[in-house]
C-alpha cells in the first residue's frame, strides 16, 4: 500500500506534514511578532516631559526665553503665550536663536521667529508644544505633546 | 631495579610525553604529516591542506581577508579587557572611560587598540570587496559567498556604530541623536503622504533603537548589549559560513590558466609528495571546482603546512604590529560628557558615515535610507546581474580593456561628483533658491539622487557600448567607489561648522 501514491491527491503523509509545516511556521510567525513587541515599550522610561516655566508676567514678550535644562523657548505674542521645541525637525540637534529666528548648527537648518522652515535639510517647521495653566498659576509646557503652529494659550 | 628506576625515566622524559600527547602525531615532515597538522587540529581544520600557489601571492589577495579576521580577533581580546571596567549607564560610562585613560594600568593602550583597530578593519573589509570585486572573484559558484560578505559589511559597520555610543561623550551623543534621526526619517515620506499615524515605520525603527524618545539610559543598554553580545555573536557565526563557503567553492578563484602562467614551482619551495599519499591523504585534498584534484597529483598545490600558516601567522603579526603602533603614538578621542542641551558643532558621525551625513544635509531620508539601501542592494545584486565567467582571478580581468574602463569611470565618477557638490557647495540647492518648496521634492531630487542616477545611467551604457556586464559592473563599482572617496573626504575635512563649508579645519571660526 502507498500512502505518497502521486494519483491520489494529498497522501496522508502530506497532509500530516504540511500541517507540521503550518504549525511551525505560525509558532514562527508569533515568536517573531512577539520578539518585536518586546523592544518597544509601551510607557516610555523618561522623567516627565512637564516643565513649569512660571507664572504669564514672567514670559518675555516678542522675545524668547529658553527653559533652563530644557529644550524648548517660550514667548509671548498679541494672541498669548506659546512654546517651541528647540529640537531640530532635521536630525535632532539644537537650534540656536538669532535675530531673524532659529539656527540649528549641524546641517544649517533656518527656521523664522515662529519656527517655519525658511532654508537648510529639515523638513518641516519646529514643533509648537502645549502650554497649559497650572492649579497653581504657573504655566506648564508639555514636551511630550505637540499642537498645530499658531496655537496660543489666552492668558 | 623496577619501579624506582622506572619513576625516575618517567620524570626524564617528562617534557617529551606531554608533548607527545599533545599534538599526537611528530615533526610535519612528510606531505601527509603536514597535511595531519592540518586537519587533525582542532583550529587549524577549517583551513584546506594544501592551497594553491596562485592563493599565495600577496599581488593577488594582499591579505586584505586576513587582516579583516585579524582585526576582528584583536577587537575581541582587547574588548574583552575592557569589558572588566566599563559601565554601561549614563551615570557611570563616562567617568569609567576616563578611568581606563588615565588611572587603569594600560587602559589607556587598551583602549587605543581598541578605538583604532575598529577602524583599521572598516577600511580593510572596504579594500577587501574592492579587490575581491577587481578580480572577479563574485562569480559563479562565489555568488552567495559575496552575500555573505555584505552581511560581514554591515556587521562591521554596525558594530562600530554601536560602539560609539559607549563612551557617553559629546561627540558619541550627537552622532547617536543624529543616526537615531536617521532611523526615524521615514517619517519624511509618511508625513508626505500624510499616513505617519497609521504607519510609523520611522517612529518604530527609532523606538527599536533607543527603547525610548530620546538617547538616554535605554538607548545606551541597547547599544551595549548589541554591541557586546549579539553583533559580535551574528559576526562570528557569518564569518564561519565565510571561511566555510571559500572552501566549498574550492578555494580561492583563480583564472582558467593559472598552472600555465605560474610555470613550474622553484625547487625549494614545493615539497611535493615526498612521501607516496595514502589513500585517506588523497581523500582529504579533494574539493569541489572546475578542477578536481581525484585522479590527479594535486599540481601547483602548497602544503598549507607551512605555506598558508606562515603568511597567515605574517598577517597576523602585521595587523597587530600596526594598530599598536598606532595606538603608542596617538589617543582615542575623548570630549566633554554628554550633554543633551548643547549639541557638537559641527557634529560628526564617524568618517565612514561622513559620506552619507554629507548627503544627509540635504535629506535625511535620502542620505540616511534612501542611497544605502540602493548601494547594498545594487552590491548584493552584482553577482546575479553580471554572470560573464570570463576574467574571474585577474586584476580588472587581465584584458587592457577592463583596466581601460575601470580608469574611464573612475575619471568619470570623481569628475561627476566633484561637479555636483562644487555646484551645490557654490549655489545650494533647491531650499535656497525656492525656501517654500516641499521636502519630498528635495528627498528625491538632491546631489546624492543626482549622482546616483548619473552613475546607474554611465553604467548602462558602459553595458551597451561595450556589450559586457562585467564591464559596466566595473563601471558602477568604480564610480560608486569614487563617489564614496570624495564624499566621505568633504564630510570629514571641508565641512565646519554649521555645516558650511571650509578649505580646511583651520580656518573653522572659534567660539
Ligand atoms: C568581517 C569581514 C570579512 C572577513 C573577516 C573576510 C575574510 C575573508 C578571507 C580571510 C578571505 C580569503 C581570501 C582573502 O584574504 O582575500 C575572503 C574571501 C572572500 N571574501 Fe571576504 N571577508 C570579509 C568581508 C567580505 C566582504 C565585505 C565581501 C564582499 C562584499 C567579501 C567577499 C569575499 C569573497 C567573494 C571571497 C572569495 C574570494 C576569492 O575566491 O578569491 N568578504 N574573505
Ligand atoms: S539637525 Fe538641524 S539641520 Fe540637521
Amino acid at each position: 500500500m502507498s500512502v505518497d501514491d502521486p494519483g491520489k491527491g494529498v497522501g496522508r503523509r502530506d497532509l500530516l506534514s504540511l500541517a507540521a509545516w503550518g504549525a511551525f511556521c505560525a509558532s514562527l510567525a508569533t515568536a517573531l511578532v512577539g520578539a518585536f513587541r518586546l523592544p518597544n515599550p509601551s510607557v516610555f522610561p523618561e522623567p516627565s516631559l512637564k516643565v513649569k516655566v512660571g507664572p504669564p508676567g514672567s514670559i518675555p514678550e516678542l522675545e524668547y526665553r529658553k527653559v533652563a535644562g530644557r529644550n524648548l523657548f517660550v514667548s509671548r505674542g498679541e494672541e498669548g503665550v506659546f512654546a517651541i521645541s528647540a529640537v531640530c525637525t532635521h536630525l535632532g540637534c539644537v537650534v540656536a536663536p538669532v535675530p531673524s529666528g532659529f539656527h540649528c548648527p549641524c546641517h544649517g537648518s533656518r527656521f523664522d521667529a515662529l519656527g517655519r522652515i525658511t532654508g537648510g535639510p529639515a523638513p518641516r517647521g519646529l514643533d509648537w508644544l502645549k502650554v497649559a495653566k497650572a492649579p497653581d498659576g504657573e504655566l506648564v509646557v508639555d514636551e511630550g505633546e505637540t499642537v498645530p503652529p499658531g496655537t496660543y494659550l489666552k492668558i | 631495579m623496577g619501579s624506582w628506576s622506572e619513576y625516575i625515566a618517567n620524570v626524564r622524559a617528562l617534557p617529551r610525553t606531554v608533548w607527545e600527547s599533545l599534538v599526537r602525531h611528530g615533526a610535519p615532515v612528510t606531505d601527509r604529516s603536514r597535511a595531519e597538522a592540518v586537519f587533525q587540529n582542532l583550529f587549524l581544520h577549517i583551513h584546506p591542506t594544501r592551497v594553491h600557489r596562485w592563493s599565495l601571492r600577496w599581488s593577488y589577495t594582499m591579505g586584505l581577508g586576513l587582516i579583516c579576521a585579524a582585526s576582528f580577533v584583536v577587537l575581541t581580546v582587547t574588548g574583552v579587557l575592557l569589558m572588566f571596567y566599563y559601565k554601561p549607564s549614563m551615570a557611570l560610562a563616562y567617568q569609567s572611560i576616563k578611568d581606563i585613560h588615565y588611572v587603569v594600568p594600560t587602559g589607556r593602550f587598551i583602549r587605543n587598540i581598541h578605538r583604532w583597530g575598529a577602524h583599521l578593519m572598516v577600511i580593510a573589509v572596504i579594500l577587501h570587496m574592492a579587490r575581491v570585486f577587481f578580480t572577479a572573484s563574485y562569480k559563479k559558484p562565489r555568488e552567495m559567498n559575496w552575500v555573505f560578505g555584505i552581511v560581514l559589511l554591515i556587521l562591521t559597520l554596525a558594530l562600530s556604530f554601536s560602539g560609539y555610543l559607549l563612551p557617553w561623550d559629546q561627540l558619541a551623543y550627537w552622532a547617536v541623536t543624529i543616526g537615531a534621526n536617521i532611523a526615524q526619517s521615514p517619517r519624511e515620506i509618511t508625513d508626505a503622504a500624510g499616513i505617519t499615524r497609521y504607519i510609523d515605520i520611522g517612529g518604530f525603527q527609532k523606538t527599536l533603537l533607543l527603547g525610548s524618545r530620546s538617547v538616554g539610559e535605554d538607548a545606551l543598554i541597547r547599544f551595549y548589549v548589541l554591541h557586546v553580545v549579539f553583533l559580535p555573536l551574528v559576526m562570528g557565526v557569518f564569518m564561519g559560513l565565510h571561511f566555510w563557503r571559500i572552501r566549498k567553492d574550492g578555494g580561492l578563484s583563480r583564472p582558467a590558466d593559472a598552472d600555465r602562467r605560474l610555470g613550474p614551482a622553484a625547487e625549494d619551495v614545493t615539497p611535493v609528495f615526498t612521501q607516496a599519499p595514502r589513500k585517506s591523504y588523497g581523500l582529504m585534498a579533494v574539493v569541489r571546482g572546475t578542477s578536481s584534484n581525484v585522479g590527479r597529483g594535486p599540481e601547483n598545490t602548497l602544503p598549507s603546512w607551512p605555506h598558508l600558516m606562515t603568511a597567515e601567522a605574517a598577517v597576523f603579526m602585521f595587523t597587530l604590529a600596526v594598530t599598536v603602533a598606532i595606538s603608542f603614538f596617538l589617543d582615542a578621542p575623548l570630549k566633554e560628557m554628554a550633554n543633551p542641551l548643547v549639541p557638537e558643532n559641527p557634529a560628526k558621525a564617524p568618517w565612514y558615515f561622513l559620506g552619507l551625513q554629507e548627503i544627509v544635509s540635504f535629506s535625511a531620508f535620502a542620505g540616511g535610507v534612501l542611497l544605502p539601501v540602493v548601494t547594498l542592494l545594487g552590491l548584493v545584486l552584482i553577482p546575479y546581474l553580471d554572470r560573464e565567467p570570463e576574467g574571474v582571478g585577474d586584476w580588472f580581468g587581465a584584458a587592457s580593456r577592463g583596466r581601460k574602463v575601470a580608469l574611464r569611470s573612475a575619471v568619470f565618477g570623481l569628475a561627476a561628483v566633484i561637479a555636483v557638490e562644487a555646484f551645490a557647495i557654490r549655489f545650494g540647492w533647491l531650499r535656497s533658491w525656492y525656501p517654500g518648496i516641499p521636502q519630498i521634492v528635495i528627498t528625491f531630487f538632491n546631489p546624492g539622487t543626482v549622482l546616483t542616477f548619473l552613475y546607474i545611467a554611465y553604467s548602462l551604457w558602459v553595458i551597451r557600448g561595450e556589450n559586457s556586464t562585467r564591464l559596466g559592473a566595473i563601471a558602477i563599482f568604480t564610480c560608486f567607489l569614487a563617489g564614496f572617496i570624495v564624499l566621505t573626504l568633504v564630510g570629514t575635512w571641508f565641512r565646519g561648522p554649521n555645516w558650511e563649508f571650509f578649505w580646511s579645519p583651520s580656518r573653522w571660526p572659534v567660539h
